[in-house]
């Protein structure tokens, strides 16, 4: 069976959707069976028929919400991929700031020509079937999201934190190294990639569905991270999710 | 044709959104423009108030396909204005890491927005039934690229182990070796690429302008140096702002950028008029092979001379790779005191010169931020070049003046979503 799929890039910095071709042991193979129908940034085409739509960015302004509306009718299954369109990810940090200001400080006097809108994830306006976390999206776990669909089945996608990968890979724990994690709650399926390079999670994949939020907040407490520094961790890449976890 | 309105919205095969306009009454060319419609993301607002350790997580953002040089230029500005110079294992690794970065975009736009052009096919999805070949071999190349980086870096798009003054930990010798032999392995692949390049019609059509780009002294110049113009003068990456300006044009509020012309050239082609000299001669001799020499004025040569740059850098990272194993790597303490006071990070982009500005209180927080982005100092000289070219174009059908102009978009590679790192641009559909 192939089916036909549409890639649409939002306020993006368009890494995810990149992602989708850096498969390249797979994606002579996943080209067989997917045939790409939309994809501005690598194919002409612009069909309006397709079944899979994967969404790549955060919804910043008026006319992204229609078109995700006009792209969620056609397609049967809306796939989220990455934090932007996941969380509203690492743009929703202009939120911490006045709009008046940012406009301001970006367009000077012509600030009065421009608006701006609060950076929101897709499922702030439509139904999402499926999420691909990360800040970019994980290769493999594309992969398996694709393979799942074709086979008709739900993707694999762990619901654990990072911690766990870390342990498989025996990682020595970057707590232990004077560093601050975000790996205890945030969602695994990355392979634990900064703390296996040394650096502290930065939540990029967003949060387990039940994360332990005051024992982390204590651990980063006891480590000397100042009430401040831990907001600024977990606004990172938390986006609109982030601040609803904040506390006041 | 007297009269011809071509819009062309959301241009295919560029990264980000982009919209030609061009409007010609009684044969003369009103307007032609490229607009860039990309929603603005406010970097630098967003930057202001977090740590020095944060910012080149941030910037990494602006582009996925440039993520490597954001970080780069990220933390050189962090370092230039904390008085640190980084040692010269971490230099070399940043380099290697460039090289990789370069070999991943330049394949990617070479093999899969713009060949298809060339060949004559709408992308490579059909490539992939008509020239099987050139598809695999694009996949070895782009994938030996995104390896070299994800070794390095830990992955391509974001990378993991770049910090201000050092890395968060080594690459395993193990690990260089093989990517070096597959490195000297990618000759074949690269020749087979010239012999294809052979074949291929590239447009004529030239326009002479200003080039810039850094200055090397002893090595083509990817990661350092001050900057030079192909109009005979030098500048200091700290003095940019006397020599570059931004300004907004109306009606569309686009930031472009200017030197001392109209328009300048950023990327690939103006490094390689201002820096032939100095690529490695396996470069040099594909240069000659497929016909591009210094100075060249065509714009679509751009790929032509990314190609070039391609070979460089497989070169350049397997000698870069033999200077960090012959040397030994060693994990080095890196040290780090902010200081209050303004930094500036200037490196080549695949697309071209990249700057990254930060001001930071003594706290090592960021109070001020600015980045120059290659699209955005190509764009004046995108439109001189629609300008330029239309006159010539205007006996052939709207389909064929559209598809050339669209080819001369995709040629400078304009990276969209980086160059609307904070504008917008409101247009008039004429
Ligand atoms: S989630 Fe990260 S990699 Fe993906 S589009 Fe957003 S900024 Fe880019
Ligand atoms: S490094 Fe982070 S993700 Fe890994 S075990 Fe420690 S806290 Fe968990």
């Amino acid at each position: 069976m192939t089916v036909r799929a549409g890639v649409f890039a939002f306020t993006s910095c368009e890494g995810c959707s990149l992602i989708t071709l850096e498969v390249e042991d797979r994606l002579l193979e996943i080209l067989g069976r997917v045939e790409f129908v939309n994809f501005r940034e690598a194919i002409d085409d612009k069909s309006d028929d397709y079944d899979i739509a994967f969404i790549d960015g955060a919804i910043t302004r008026e006319h992204e919400v229609g078109e995700l509306m006009k792209i969620r009718e056609r397609a049967a299954i809306l796939v989220a991929m990455g934090a932007c369109a996941v969380q509203g990810g690492l743009y929703f940090l202009k939120e911490y700031h006045e709009p008046g200001e940012t406009l301001a400080y970006v367009y000077g006097d012509k600030a009065g020509q421009f608006d701006t809108m609060p950076v929101r994830p897709v499922s702030q306006y439509v139904k999402v079937d499926h999420s691909l976390y990360g800040c970019p999206i994980d290769k493999r776990e594309f992969v398996e999201v694709v393979t799942a669909l074709l086979s008709g089945r739900r993707p694999n996608i762990p619901d654990y934190p990072v911690c766990n990968e870390c342990r498989m890979s025996e990682n020595i724990c970057v707590f232990e190294r004077g560093l601050a994690c975000m790996g205890p709650v945030t969602r695994a399926g990355c392979g634990a990639i900064c703390p296996s390079r040394h650096v502290g999670c930065f939540g990029c994949r967003g949060m387990v569905d039940k994360p332990a939020l005051d024992q982390h907040r204590a651990v980063l407490t006891e480590r000397g991270l100042t009430e401040e520094e831990i907001t600024a961790r977990y606004r990172m890449f938390n986006g609109h999710w982030g601040s609803a976890h904040e506390k006041p | 044709m007297k009269n011809l309105d071509i819009k062309v919205e959301h241009v295919t095969r560029v990264e980000g959104h982009g919209n030609i306009v061009v409007k010609v009454r009684d044969g003369r060319v009103e307007d032609a423009r490229l607009d860039i419609v990309e929603s603005p993301r406010f970097f630098e607002v967003m930057l202001q108030g977090r740590s020095w350790q944060e910012a080149s997580w941030i910037t990494s953002r602006i582009c996925g396909i440039c993520a490597v040089t954001h970080s780069t230029a990220s933390l050189k500005a962090t370092e230039d204005a904390f008085g640190i110079v980084p040692s010269a294992q971490t230099v070399l690794l940043r380099k290697l890491l460039l090289d990789g970065e370069y070999i991943q975009s330049h394949v990617l736009h070479v093999y899969f927005l713009v060949a298809p052009d060339l060949l004559g096919v709408g992308s490579v999805v059909p490539l992939a039934g008509t020239h099987i070949e050139v598809v695999r071999m694009a996949l070895r190349l782009k994938k030996l690229g995104n390896d070299l980086c994800a070794l390095v870096g830990g992955r391509h798009v974001h990378p993991v182990a770049m910090k201000v003054n050092g890395f968060t930990s080594l690459p395993e010798p193990a690990g260089l070796a093989s990517a070096r032999e597959r490195l000297v392995a990618a000759r074949a692949d690269l020749d087979a690429t010239v012999e294809l390049f052979k074949t291929l019609r590239i447009p004529a059509f030239t326009r002479e302008t200003e080039y810039l780009s850094l200055k090397g002294v002893d090595e083509y110049p990817l990661y350092d140096g001050d900057m030079m113009s192909s109009d005979g003068y030098v500048f200091k990456p700290r003095g940019y702002l006397e020599s570059i300006k931004e300004t907004v044009v109306p009606p569309s509020s686009a930031k472009h950028v200017a030197a001392r012309r109209d328009s300048y050239m950023v990327g690939a082609l103006a490094r390689f008029n201002n820096n032939h000299g100095l690529l490695h001669k396996r470069a040099k001799a594909v240069a000659d092979a497929v016909g591009l020499s210094a100075p060249c004025h065509n714009p679509f040569m751009i790929n032509v001379a990314q190609l070039v740059e391609t070979v460089h850098c497989v070169e350049h990272a397997a000698e870069t790779i033999d200077m960090l194993l012959g040397s030994g790597m060693s994990v080095e303490v890196s040290d780090v005191r902010p200081i209050a006071g303004r930094g500036v990070g200037v490196v080549e982009a695949p697309r071209g010169t990249l700057y990254h500005d930060y001001t930071y209180g003594a706290d090592g927080m960021i109070t001020g931020a600015n980045c120059i982005i290659p699209t955005g100092q190509n764009l004046a000289n995108i439109e001189a070049d629609m300008q330029g070219i239309l006159p010539g174009l205007l006996g052939g059908t709207e389909a064929d003046v559209a598809q050339t102009l669209k080819m001369l978009v995709r040629a400078y590679d304009p990276c969209i979503s980086c160059a609307t790192h904070s504008i917008e641009v409101v247009f008039d559909r004429g």
